[in-house]
């Protein structure tokens, strides 16, 4: 896909959704500002942090594609589980997770969310049905569907999101899954983020087909393309998709067209694509950018309102990043526990 | 207060870079995300993206510097209602709002080379858990049977006795299921699963597609949720399709969360040399299970064996790798009457008592040793011989109570002789028998080559009865 025909469908997306808006209420928007900004700032601590040597080996920041977690959170009820692979900060804050906690894993300490066992890609919440973190690309599309399989032999009435990226389309298991997704009837749905990259190499130099919400086509899987900058269409889209899998029509495919500002990881150097491609994403199609216009223009909240609400959050981010550098590292006797029950 | 912008790293191993290019002047206003320099190093350039919104009140480091340390400050920002006159304050390290290096913890302080663990850490890491018996290896351990004396016993096959422990075990739990290729209509690709589509519906006994990497991720899903299911491969020849599953998310997700996800599965299946199906399908795994973290680790020999460990398994709060064998499947062997008959993981079982060698194997190894045990009988050498029956935990404490008493050992089984179990058996005995050893660790295993297919160079590539005679004879230097 060039670079035009990716922004067209993008935006075709978008018209498609348009009326998604009208449904998208004052508070919404209010809530989908602060939730998808404590994603940005969380990131860019993490970024400085690691910058510090404070945050170890890989660290994969979520910024530019926060309206897509924030969004299908939104549309999801009590009980639906998420799973995604190592890009997951930002499905972690979206469920609910403390950034104190998040951060802290990031850092090695006793208090983050795996004891700092984990670190940035493995991370769990059982409490908030958030299973993972995963560091194999593709491996929580299996995962994700044998939640699902859990949902089924339960009847416990949830959906499994199972979140990959547009690198993670082209790995075997995925289609492997969605066989027996469809097979079975699983409430599973599918959501691609594809940031335009699986690491350098762009989706039009590594899929024979780069419209990814047809995957499922062999499988009689139904797919959408959705503009996963603009949250209310996100949200539109995953319960729509949610209701498919949850009726027992089995599994749905939602391709969140999205985009990352940084690296593949901190130690990218970004090569593989142009500062004005960067550029026209994060001035012309900010998701962060495009909630707040609507606030203050349609929604008329005052400017005052908005900083209060950034300024909250750049204080739970800084009380974050100090709980994450005051934490004890884990006691060494950790070294030997949680490898059996 | 003014805010300092420190030179940041860009991977964990960077010491030093050079300060390529400021993109911000003195004056700009500076927003989070904006782009405000670019630094190099040898391996590549990098943007410095602002954190905090504020104005760039002076340049500390010009660009073209190279050799920059990594949190040296490079730039003060003011923020809003500060000026010029509060940065002198800031550039002498009292204003960072970032926190410094100086007030980074110890071990975190070197942004280069991982460091060495501290004296102080190395001293606080207490020795590993113990393994089943401890490391003190008393002779004087009775021996606990599997069944108290008396126990009405029946014969059946190993085939049935895998039927009846998941039968009952998924009467006694409805969270267990069984899953796998050919398992559910057509009774199992061994009959292992005979009955249970009858008895538990399609439900609970599950056809799945042949997409082995799928359907194990699939199971171990199921189990991050808190289903136990069996996940039975056709054979674990197939199971390398799945291994990542296996390893990377069974085994070591426990650790990697810190011990909030539980992952209660067991993967069953054939391993091993079956008859004349070549080198695809005859590989035995147990080295290789046995060799990772996070799960345990399975290979019964008789009848008694395969149903109170499977029982075991399934009940056990860990992934278990359960290894079977087609040709044991039609063996049969006495089994407890007892719908509750537990044997214990990580226990191993003498077999059969002597006192000049101790003759260690497990799984179809086992037919070797035993049947090697009884000529030798007839030689008059009388051979101890130890059933490991769990691969991981290894119960090493059994292995080495009977070679300080026979003072010889030589192991038996099929698969690679390279990285073996009976490698580790080999190692263990030196390091805890290392003065009771009358003679060098013999090992008699599978030949290092892919299992051929022609009938005479397959039975070359086995064990034989006589190797392990050949052994013992060898290590207890007789004629």
């Amino acid at each position: 896909m060039t670079e035009d025909s990716a922004v067209v469908e993008r935006e075709k997306a978008a018209g498609a959704g348009a009326k998604s808006s009208e449904t998208f209420s004052k508070e919404d928007y209010r809530r989908a500002y602060e939730d998808m900004l404590l994603i940005r700032r969380f990131e860019e601590k993490a970024g400085q942090l690691y910058g510090m040597g404070l945050i170890g080996g890989f660290c994969h920041l979520y910024i530019g594609q926060e309206a897509v977690v924030v969004g299908a959170q939104m549309a999801m009820q009590e009980g639906d589980q998420v799973i995604t692979g190592y890009r997951d900060h930002g499905h972690m804050l979206a469920t609910g997770m403390e950034p104190k906690g998040v951060m802290a894993e990031l850092t090695g300490r006793s208090s983050g969310y795996s004891k700092g066992k984990g670190g940035s890609m493995h991370m769990f919440s059982v409490e908030k049905n958030f299973f993972g973190g995963h560091g194999i690309v593709g491996a929580q599309v299996s995962l994700g569907t044998g939640i699902a399989f859990s949902n089924r032999y339960r009847e416990n009435g949830a959906v499994c999101l199972t979140y990959f990226g547009d690198g993670a389309a082209n790995q075997g298991q995925v289609y492997e899954s969605f066989n027996m997704a469809k097979l079975w009837s699983l409430p599973v749905v599918y959501m691609i983020e594809n940031n335009k990259y699986g690491m350098g190499t762009s989706v039009a130099r590594a899929s024979s087909n780069t419209n990814l919400s047809q995957r499922g086509a062999s499988f009689e899987i139904p797919g959408e393309q959705v503009d996963g900058m603009a949250v209310e269409t996100v949200r539109a889209a995953v319960g729509r998709a949610l209701a498919h899998a949850r009726a027992g029509k089995g599994p749905y495919i939602l391709e969140m067209l999205t985009y990352r500002y940084r690296g593949h990881s901190m130690s990218d150097p970004a090569k593989y694509r142009t500062r004005d491609e960067v550029n026209e994403y994060r001035q012309k199609h900010d998701p962060i950018d495009h909630v707040r216009e609507i606030l203050l223009s349609k929604h008329k909240v005052p400017e005052d309102d908005i900083k209060a609400i950034d300024k909250r959050v750049r204080e739970e981010i800084n009380a974050a990043a100090e709980f994450a550098q005051s934490e004890p590292e884990p006691d060494p006797a950790e070294l030997w526990t949680d490898v059996v029950r | 207060m003014p805010t300092q912008i420190l030179m940041p790293a860009l991977s964990p191993t960077m010491e030093e870079g050079k300060l390529a290019k400021w993109l911000k002047s003195v004056g700009d206003a500076v927003a989070p995300g904006d782009v405000i320099a670019e630094i190099e190093t040898d391996k590549a350039t990098m943007e410095v993206e602002a954190v905090d919104e504020g104005t760039l009140g002076k340049i500390l480091v010009a660009e073209g510097t190279e050799g920059v340390p990594v949190n040296q400050p490079i730039a003060v920002l003011l923020a809003e209602g500060e000026s010029e006159a509060d940065i002198d304050e800031a550039a002498s390290g009292g204003g960072a709002k970032a926190p410094a290096k100086e007030e980074a913890p110890k071990a975190e302080a070197s942004t280069g080379s991982v460091p060495d663990p501290s004296a102080e850490q190395r001293a606080k890491l207490p020795p590993p858990p113990a393994a089943p018996g401890g490391t003190e290896f008393p002779d004087d351990q009775p021996d606990e049977p599997d069944y108290p004396a008396g126990t009405e016993m029946r014969q059946m096959t190993v085939r049935e006795a895998l039927r009846d422990a998941m039968a009952e075990e998924m009467r006694r739990d409805e969270d267990v299921f069984l899953m796998g290729e050919e398992v559910a209509e057509y009774q199992g690709a061994y009959k292992v699963s005979q009955g249970l589509l009858d008895e538990f519906s399609a439900r609970r006994v599950i056809d799945t597609p042949i997409t082995e990497h799928g359907f194990t991720g699939v199971g171990v899903g199921a189990a991050f949720a808190g289903l136990k299911p069996i996940v039975e491969f056709m054979t674990f020849n197939f199971a390398m399709q799945a291994i990542d599953q296996i390893i990377n998310s069974a085994a070591k997700t426990h650790y990697m969360s810190g011990g909030f996800i539980k992952c209660q599965i067991v993967f069953r299946g054939p391993n091993g040399a079956a008859a004349r199906v070549a080198a695809q399908h005859s590989q035995d795994y147990a080295a290789w299970y046995a060799h990772v973290p996070g799960h345990r680790v399975i290979q019964p020999y008789s009848a008694a064996d395969a149903k109170g460990l499977l029982k075991a398994a399934i009940r056990d709060p860990n992934p278990v790798i359960f290894l079977e064998n087609e040709i044991l499947y039609g063996h049969s062997f006495d089994v407890p009457v007892d719908d509750d008959f537990v044997l214990p993981i990580g226990k191993a079982k003498v077999e059969r008592k002597g006192t000049d060698v101790t003759i260690v194997s497990f799984g179809i190894g086992m037919t070797y040793a035993m049947k090697a045990a009884e000529e030798l009988a007839g030689m008059g050498i009388s051979a101890e011989v130890i059933n490991l029956r769990t691969l991981r935990p290894l119960d090493i404490d059994t292995v080495i109570r009977s070679v300080r008493k026979t003072n010889r050992c030589v192991t038996v089984e099929e698969a690679f002789p390279t990285c073996s179990i009976s490698s580790e058996i080999g190692f263990q005995v030196m390091t805890h028998a290392f003065d009771f050893l009358d003679a060098p660790v013999m090992r008699i295993t599978g030949k290092d080559v892919p299992m051929p297919y022609a009938a005479n160079l397959e039975k070359l590539a086995l064990p034989t009865v006589a190797d392990v005679i050949d052994a013992v004879k060898a290590v207890t230097y007789t004629n």
